[in-house]
């Protein structure tokens, strides 16, 4: 097999990387375009990160004190689509190139020029994204779900932002086709699927998540695009469309959407917890059908988002009790993880503190989740900080702990590299920390009657609206230690043995660290 | 390392029980004053401590794992690593757990929806970025909007101190008033974007949706002031369409109704929404400086939020007042874009938002403000010919 | 052409096939919604199509009250409104009600009512033999319309449902009127 796959690879490959700034361009190494999309991810979780800080500094304390409610609004959207499609996902899409072709035994991911191709549209996309917001009349601010009318209000943005999306959905369903070809043809002989590491499960999932919805939204975005600029009515009551369909077609997109956030998390979590319990994952079947059972979910489920929109009864009730169904096998898997720890040898290392800081804090999340999911308190819940507070709590020590978790766990394998375990711990306890301060208020205030997407607010909001920010600055601050100590593992430090972790087990471990640039030419024979 | 850990732990503790003290009244959902926002509230309740025990057992087996089953204490990691038995019981116990939670959920869901038999019929249409109230059963109907002073101070770099209102952002020009006692029913609809009319204390929120019309309904038990906000985002002033709802006994609001209906005959030639009508205003010649202070009020409730209290706009997405060719160019081309709005854009057309005095007010003003300086002034009168 | 890369090929192409249809779907959710909201009464959408008046009309013992609703988008310069404010009727028999339309913009313009019916759930039973909301209407510059609509309402109109209310929301459809004479 290896020798048929080298055959189409450019020479060079052979090789190890071309010299200079080139290599980057041209590369179709799984490893380099891993390497690409974590950094693209880390840049942009910045640039969200600094919206978000603007967005903070206003809400600070009541008044307008810095910046136009309308430049408000546009901060929130932007923010809310650059961490999406400019962090999470691209993240996640950079964890499997480096590691799936490791972790099930094959030598690159199977479609390595789309590869690089799906990686170089991001940059573009989000530059023509970004530039909207150095546009006169300002960046898109209608709020990330777009919704029809209000998003065709504005000024031209909409046609850059449109473009954008589509450019970051190509990118997505490419290297969403690349993951799940190289899942059926790049296993090693004897890797069969039960075989895989959740990891490579939850992602496989995840693949075919983004492939049946990120064309929906496509649709969808094309729809406003038309509507705005040729005269269809597709979500203008005028011409005999309606608004409301724009919603249920977005979350048709939307839900699922947010499994793929978040799945791949539970794959990574899977993977460390037991490395650090030095234990065998508990439960390994009922997590491949969990995952499998909350994909399915997430298609039954949209409607959850537009409770207050006026549906009909009967569809009230099937979206509240589909919507409480997902606690079941997402319950399942918090219960596998414990009792993957219950009578482990537990060590608790910097990734070990991030899976654990996710198990707590993706509970806390997922229990407002279940709060919200009853229809008549969500009806007061909607559209307030309390649904601010849960989504947080699911997205950021969830998805963004995870990503964490895994930077900290793989990186020696990458650089071949320890990183500084004490800076590490510090990044952890610290960020936890304001973390909390940052989100937990407000769920105080969402229940209190702060809406969302608001500039200011009123007197009894103030305290618990400064405690938030103080946390969000200290939050924001704090990821500097992350960029601190992975720039120090690139540069140096005490020499990764082949294994890494004591209890770690799987195949990328049993590649030199570095992972040298070509790995499993020749199928590794798996036990 | 350790010390410094124990430190960051207990300051924060400190600085959660301190400011939880603080603001502890502010913390959870108001139980309401109907039948329906107490019992929303009690099932909020219920599910948050369901919550709350599921979050501290599963938390409790976790900790103890994590003290008790640490390499350093010497722990031997055992070799299990399935059990169909407890892996079935974690399936079933949850789900049984979620038909308990759903089934009076169902049945407040039920009574939410039930909107027959109503005394009292509003609707509620809202605006970019305003509430209009109309009264079916009698004439009367109005626009709501954010009191004045509070608007004055929400602007960027006003200056005011914002802590001087005691309901800052939550207090409007008129209020809705409302029989306390009374079943009343609520349709909402939008003349723009989609908006949602949302009162805490009624547990009432609705999605406006242009060119269609939802239902909702209210009991309200308890005389008082209710205070509510626009909840769906709606442009750049969602954050400034405060709903005031003022609960009053029965007597007490006939009363006002009484006090608020217009008078028969000025009721057939009056507009269904432009109140000002009827006092004569449109009738009498008015002077320039009356004008312009008029205008000045009307643009920074009407204007100001696109076009900005200094007139420049924002330049991409708004058009500058100061030195507009519509501003400073014929009049009966300004008057048309104010009245009939321009379609296509955000311009709405005011015909049925403002009276007549504050249409001829707020052109006038825009004619010899922020540096335009036409000089003419427009009568009431012509704005009425035009009706 | 080796077995690998056909392996690969065969698994884009597949998954290609999907993203297609995928997006095609998203398309098809708009006629599949106007099905569900035609089932459903789904946002008080009611039928834009006439029927023809209820052949028998063996009435029904009860009443039901019928309340007219008329809101004007922000995008146009109208007066719109309902002649009658409410009226009781008998589900079964055809009534005839209409709504008065003023343009007050200085030009003239097309206009297009949009009906929509609360509680949802009544949506279904309402059936309109004419209505104004079936075409467009141009107007000239200053022009005066009073609209028909003849209606009634099924006679399985659920017992729950005491009040039905009847919402035209009247746009400015911003196109400039065919030539005025010829209507």
């Amino acid at each position: 097999m290896s020798t048929a796959t080298a055959d189409h690879h450019d020479h060079d490959d052979h090789h190890g990387p071309a010299p200079g700034l080139m290599r980057w361009v041209y590369t179709t190494n799984h490893k380099d375009i891993g390497t690409l999309y974590l950094l693209f991810a880390l840049v942009m979780f910045f640039i969200g990160g600094g919206m978000a800080l603007i967005i903070r500094a206003e809400l600070f304390q009541p008044g307008l004190q810095i910046v136009d409610p309308l430049f408000f609004n546009s901060m929130t959207t932007m923010h809310a689509l650059v961490m999406i499609f400019g962090v999470v996902m691209p993240a996640f899409v950079g964890l499997a190139n480096w590691m799936i072709p490791m972790m099930i035994g094959g030598p690159d991911m199977a479609l390595p020029r789309l590869n690089n191709w799906s990686f170089w549209i991001m940059p573009f996309a989000f530059a023509v994204l970004l530039s909207t917001l150095f546009m006169e009349g300002g960046g898109p601010a209608g709020g990330w779900t777009l919704y029809a009318p209000l998003s065709l209000q504005g000024g031209d943005n909409l046609a850059f932002v449109i473009f954008a999306i589509h450019f970051m959905g190509i990118s997505s369903v490419m290297g969403s086709i690349n993951i799940v070809a190289t899942i059926f043809n790049m296993r090693a002989p004897g890797m069969t699927l039960m075989k895989m590491p959740l990891f490579v499960w939850t992602w496989l999932i995840t693949a075919y998540l983004l492939i049946a919805v990120i064309p929906v939204l496509a649709g969808a975005v094309t729809m406003l695009l038309t509507d705005r600029y040729f005269d269809t009515s597709f979500f203008s009551a005028a011409g005999g469309g309606d608004p409301v369909m724009f919603q249920h077609i977005f979350w048709f997109f939307g839900h699922p959407e947010v499994y793929i956030l978040i799945l791949p998390a539970f794959g990574i979590i899977s993977s460390i917890i037991p490395t650090f319990a030095r234990k065998p994952l508990f439960g390994y079947a009922s997590m491949v059908y969990a995952t499998a059972s909350i994909a399915f979910l997430s298609f039954i489920v949209w409607a959850h988002h537009m409770f207050t929109v006026g549906m009909p009864l009967a569809g009230e009730m099937f979206f509240m009790f589909a919507t409480m169904m997902i606690s079941v096998p997402t319950g399942v898997k918090v219960f596998n993880w414990i009792a993957t720890m219950w009578r482990g040898s537990m060590t608790f290392e910097t990734p070990m503190l991030f899976a654990i800081g996710f198990l707590v804090m993706f509970t806390i999340g997922g229990l407002s989740g279940l709060m919200l999911a009853i229809t008549p308190a969500d009806i007061q819940y909607h559209d307030t900080y309390f649904v601010v507070a849960h989504f947080h709590y699911v997205l950021v020590p969830g998805a963004i702990y995870s990503i964490m978790a895994a930077t900290y766990y793989w990186i020696p394998k990458w650089t071949g590299n320890m990183y500084d375990e004490k800076w590490g711990k510090i990044h952890f306890w610290v960020s936890t920390v304001f973390l909390n301060v940052l989100f937990f208020p407000m769920h105080f205030v969402g229940l209190a009657g702060m809406p969302r997407r608001i500039p200011d607010y009123s007197m009894q909001f103030a305290d618990w609206n400064a405690v938030a920010t103080i946390g969000a600055f200290g939050f924001g601050f704090s990821q500097l230690i992350f960029v601190y100590v992975v720039y120090k593992c690139i540069k140096g430090g005490e020499k990764a043995t082949t294994e890494v972790w004591e209890g770690a087990d799987g195949l990328e471990w049993t590649v030199p660290s570095p992972a040298p640039y070509h790995t499993f030419e020749t199928p590794p024979a798996i036990r | 390392m350790s010390i410094v850990l124990r430190w960051l732990v207990t300051a924060y503790a400190l600085l959660f029980c301190s400011l939880s003290l603080a603001a502890i009244g502010d913390i959870n959902m108001p139980v309401g004053v109907t039948p329906i926002s107490k019992e929303v509230y009690g099932l909020h309740m219920m599910i948050f401590w369901i919550c709350c025990v599921i979050g501290v057992l599963v938390f409790a087996v976790m900790f103890y794992s994590m003290f008790k089953h640490r390499k350093s204490k010497g722990a031997k990691a055992a070799d299990f690593h399935e059990s169909t038995v407890v892996e079935i019981i974690w399936t079933a116990v949850p789900l049984v757990i979620l038909i308990a939670m759903a089934i009076p959920a169902a049945k407040t869901l039920i009574a939410m929806e039930d909107t027959s038999d109503a005394d009292v019929t509003i609707k509620v249409t809202g605006y970019q970025w305003k509430w209009h109230y109309e009264y079916l059963d009698s004439e009367i109907s109005f626009f709501s909007s954010l009191d004045a002073d509070h608007n004055a101070a929400r602007q960027v770099g006003s200056g005011i101190d914002v802590s001087q209102f005691d309901n800052y952002l939550k207090e409007v020009d008129n209020e809705l008033v409302l029989p306390v006692g009374k079943k009343i029913r609520f349709l909402h609809t939008a003349s723009d974007v989609i908006h949602s009319w949302w009162v805490p204390a009624l547990a009432v929120k609705k999605d406006a949706i242009p060119g269609f019309i939802n239902e909702n309904w209210a009991l309200i038990e308890e005389p008082g002031v209710y205070r509510g906000k626009c909840a769906e985002l709606c442009g750049r002033d969602h954050g400034f369409m405060p709903i005031v709802v003022r609960a009053v006994p029965e007597e007490e609001y006939e009363q006002w109704v009484a006090e608020m209906s217009p008078a028969p005959m000025v009721a057939e030639t009056s507009e269904d929404s432009a109140p000002a009508a009827a006092d004569g205003d449109a009738e009498r010649e008015w002077a320039l400086a009356e004008l312009m202070e008029k205008g000045e009020s009307v643009y920074n409730t009407s204007c100001a939020a696109c076009h900005q209290a200094n007139g420049q706009g924002l330049p991409g997405a708004f058009p500058a007042i100061a030195g507009s060719p519509v501003a400073t160019g014929p009049v009966d081309a300004h008057i048309n874009v104010i009245y009939a709005g321009v379609s296509g854009t955000a311009m709405a057309a005011f015909a049925n938002q403002l009276s007549d005095s504050d249409m001829a007010a707020v052109i006038t003003y825009q004619r010899n403000a922020f540096g335009n300086t036409v000089g003419d002034l427009v009568q009431p009168s012509a704005i009425k010919a035009l009706r | 052409m080796n077995t690998i890369r056909k392996a690969h090929l065969i698994v884009a192409g597949k998954l290609s096939l999907l993203v297609v249809g995928m997006f095609g779907f998203g398309y098809l959710m708009v006629p599949l919604y106007d099905i569900i909201c035609d089932i459903t009464g789904l946002n008080g959408k009611t039928s834009s199509v006439a029927v023809s008046a209820p052949t028998e009309s063996n009435a029904s013992d009860r009443l039901v009250t019928v309340e007219f609703v008329s809101v004007v988008n922000s995008s146009a310069a109208w007066t719109f409104k309902p002649v009658q404010r409410t009226m009781q009727v008998v589900p079964g028999q055809t009534y005839n009600a209409s709504y008065e339309v003023v343009n007050l913009s200085g030009h003239p313009a097309v206009g297009q009512a949009v009906p929509s019916v609360a509680p949802s759930s009544a949506a279904k039973y309402f059936n309109k033999i004419e209505c104004f909301c079936f075409t467009r209407q141009e107007f000239e510059a200053g022009g005066r319309k009073v609209m028909p609509l003849v209606f009634f309402i099924e006679e399985d109109l659920p017992r729950s449902i005491d009040t039905v209310t009847l919402s035209y929301t009247y746009f400015d459809t911003g196109e400039e009127p065919a030539d005025l004479s010829d209507s």
